[in-house]
């Protein structure tokens, strides 16, 4: 996937006059904040719940290597394969090879994540091998060449119209020749031509919300039932996860599962949870005959113990870019890689490169909305302020933005100069605003003055005033 | 609260001003002034103060951010309390500083008495002083915006609105949304104007689907952002600080009006 996060700004404008993307948004606003504080409002301890879930994943993230062990001891136990990948290259030649070794044609997929974040489609097609996303918003943004604009509603950025078009293109050869627009005969097209998909593939991929180490099961949450379908039908079941996926027991399922449907879609459980472990047992009725968990790195193992630890707690529950005014207003593609919104600006630029990704932290007011839902307490505007600072020490800021810092901070650090020059500047500004008490236009200011007025300053400063009257008084 | 306040010695209160209200908005200063005499303070304005450094520690400029507040703990650190018109500022001095002197504990444990004593005006008020109304009259509708770092820093939601609801003739209307952020926040309007443009834009519409006459809110930057737009559209709102209309001195043409040939603040 082409990076394009350092052009955020022009993609940014663009997503504001993009008049169907912003129809699009508009559901997303409607819905998803609602629905989650409906739930939250009905679990009276959320936010107990929210402490012991942030620091269940701390206890783990201190101890993630003794998990993974554990972890890997239990699937090996269990007829499973683990495999490490350091970085997206190794993931990919890992699914590759185990592919291969089965001579698949056709692999399905449940939504991952990760399988985002190594390029894999792309990748296994330029192999040969057919990918097929089996999530209804996967499959249709497979269909229109895209990528996802939210981690869990990845064609949230489509309408129904979008859809039906895209659906009308690519089933005629399955028989359906008619555009449908209804959402259920959408759907139904859907499940009919991927149900041909599910039979006829040689591997199952999918993601993993959870790996429990007690067990060696991984978990997934699903509302579609893909999931399952994916995993059980094909000869071979792939899991790509990456490291901090790790989680004691099951019972710590129990509770983060509790912290994840609601903040996510407000559900309090979703229609399908499933646990996987190992492969087809003799007693079994159905599953894969082989069981591969794909454990990436990825730049991760380097959080821990650093300023951006905290981020490893993140469960993908999407809460804080449903809440981001700043990705509302523009949706996920415009970020320019995988992770969008809020936890994709700290994302981001660990995963490829500050120098390629320092756009994202600075864009935000840090409002401070996404940490106030996250359910993993994670402080996300503290770590993009990390970011910049990183930028700023790295010279990567913008010529003119360390220019006027350091001119600000000259007479910042001059009281008595800053108050000759905070007095020029509100004469200055008063005379420009004029009787009307506002200025229309300030060059160097054009930002500001080119969609709203900048109010004029009252006069004197209050420093000005203060000496004057309480001078006199004395 | 009078009680205390008569028979031992007034508490000492460094104003700090914040460098919007000193520009662009010196009544609100002169109002909070007003607001914390006539709680029973002794108000005192350090000269040395300019800026918080939020700026510079916005842009990731620790150095700078630092070297201001250590201007900002030495100028303000003999006071019993220091209160800010902005829950922006007082949200850095308070929240903030002591963690950017990580690894200088001698500066730190300053800044941690510095950050305890440290409030926003309008909090400083009702949750320090126990006030629990104001004599003022403002005969208008108005409706209140909840500034981001106010709000999630440094919790404030009901207090000013508990004092507004003392006010004379005053009726509060409140907007949708009043929580989400107005699209200032600092140098990102600047940075990212067209992004702050849909922001504010948002927050406009539903400053005037509330049909309230005046809009307040406890942080000059976002009022500015807010006033500049809704003028820009022809809205004929008044956008005032809080503290104006709570210290009974909303007399001075409102923010980005014309001046009516009055002295401004006197
Ligand atoms: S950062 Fe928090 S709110 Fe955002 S996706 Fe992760 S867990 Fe959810």
């Amino acid at each position: 996937m082409q990076v394009t996060s350092q052009t955020f700004k022009s993609n940014a404008g663009a997503a504001l006059r993009d008049a169907a993307l912003q129809r699009a948004l508009k559901n997303l606003k409607a819905g998803f904040p609602g629905k989650r504080a409906a739930a939250i409002a009905k679990l009276p301890e959320f936010d107990q719940l929210r402490a012991a879930g942030r620091d269940l994943k701390n206890h783990v993230l201190e101890h993630l290597d003794f998990y993974l062990e554990r972890f890997e001891a239990k699937v090996i136990e269990q007829g499973g394969q683990v495999h490490w990948a350091r970085d997206a290259a190794e993931a990919r030649q890992i699914v590759l090879d185990i592919c291969r070794s089965v001579a698949a044609r056709r692999v399905t997929k449940g939504k991952s994540m990760i399988s985002e974040e190594i390029g894999l489609n792309e990748f296994l097609e330029a192999h040969g091998i057919q990918p097929v996303e089996t999530d209804l918003g996967e499959y249709i943004i497979q269909l229109r060449h895209e990528h996802p604009s939210h981690i869990i509603a990845p064609a949230i950025h489509l309408n129904r119209d979008q859809v039906a078009d895209a659906f009308h293109a690519h089933h005629g050869p399955y028989g359906f020749t008619e555009r449908n627009e209804e959402p259920r005969a959408l759907m139904n097209e859907a499940r009919q031509v991927l149900r041909q998909q599910f039979l006829s593939a040689d591997v199952g991929i999918t993601g993993a919300n959870f790996c429990v180490a007690e067990t060696g099961a991984t978990v997934i949450v699903t509302n579609e039932g893909n999931g399952d379908l994916t995993q059980i039908l094909p000869r071979v079941h792939i899991i790509l996860a990456s490291i901090e996926k790790m989680v004691p027991t099951l019972e710590d399922v129990g509770a983060l599962l509790r912290l994840l449907t609601r903040s996510a879609t407000g559900q309090e459980i979703t229609v399908y949870t499933t646990f996987s472990s190992g492969p087809r047992r003799p007693e079994d009725l159905d599953g894969p005959e082989q069981f591969h968990v794909v454990l990436l790195d990825n730049g991760r193992s380097g959080m821990v113990g650093g300023e951006f630890q905290d981020m490893l707690r993140c469960i993908r529950c999407s809460a804080c870019m449903n809440h981001c005014p700043v990705y509302g207003a523009i949706g996920g593609h415009a970020y320019g890689w995988v992770y969008p919104g809020p936890m994709g600006s700290v994302l981001t630029p660990q995963l490829i490169g500050i120098d390629a990704a320092s756009q994202l932290p600075n864009a935000s007011t840090f409002c401070g909305r996404c940490e106030e839902v996250c359910p993993m307490h994670i402080p996300l505007p503290k770590m993009m302020r990390h970011w910049r600072e990183r930028e700023f020490e790295q010279h990567l800021s913008p010529a003119g933005v360390r220019f006027g810092l350091s001119a600000w901070a000259f007479f910042a650090k001059r009281p008595k100069l800053y108050r000759i020059a905070a007095g020029f500047g509100a004469w200055l500004l008063r005379r420009l605003g004029g009787r009307k008490g506002r200025i229309k236009h300030l060059p160097l200011a054009g930002g500001w003055t080119a969609w709203r007025d900048l109010p004029a300053p009252q006069g004197q400063t209050f420093q000005q005033q203060w000496a004057a009257q309480r001078g006199a008084r004395s | 609260m009078s009680e205390t306040s008569s028979c031992s010695p007034k508490p000492r209160v460094g104003l700090f001003v914040t460098c919007l209200v000193d520009v662009f908005r010196p009544t609100v200063g002169f109002a909070a002034v007003k607001l914390l005499e006539d709680a029973g303070c002794a108000v005192e304005v350090p000269a040395a103060q300019t800026c918080c450094g939020q700026p510079a520690y916005n842009s990731g400029d620790r150095a700078d951010a630092r070297d201001l507040a250590r201007r900002v703990i030495a100028a303000f650190e003999d006071f019993d309390y220091v209160v800010a018109p902005s829950g922006s500022c007082g949200g850095i001095i308070k929240r903030h500083y002591p963690p950017l002197f990580d690894g200088d504990p001698a500066w730190q444990a300053r800044a941690e008495r510095l950050s305890a004593k440290t409030y926003e005006l309008v909090s400083f008020l009702t949750d320090v002083l126990g006030v629990e109304r104001v004599i003022a009259r403002y005969p208008d509708t108005v409706t209140y915006h909840d500034s981001c770092s106010g709000l999630r820093e440094l919790g404030i939601k009901s207090q000013p609105r508990r004092l507004l609801a003392t006010v004379a003739d005053l009726d509060l209307r409140e907007m949708a949304e009043s929580e989400v952020c107005c699209g200032f926040g600092g140098a990102f309007c600047v940075k990212y104007p067209e992004l702050s443009n849909r922001m504010v834009s948002e927050k406009a519409a539903h400053i005037q689907a509330s049909e309230a006459g005046t809009l307040l809110a406890g942080d000059l930057g976002c009022l500015l952002n807010m006033a500049g737009k809704l003028q820009r559209e022809g809205a004929a709102i008044r956008v005032r600080h809080i503290a104006e209309v709570l210290a009974g001195m909303a007399d001075a043409p409102a923010i980005g009006e014309p001046d009516r040939g009055d002295a401004p603040c006197k």
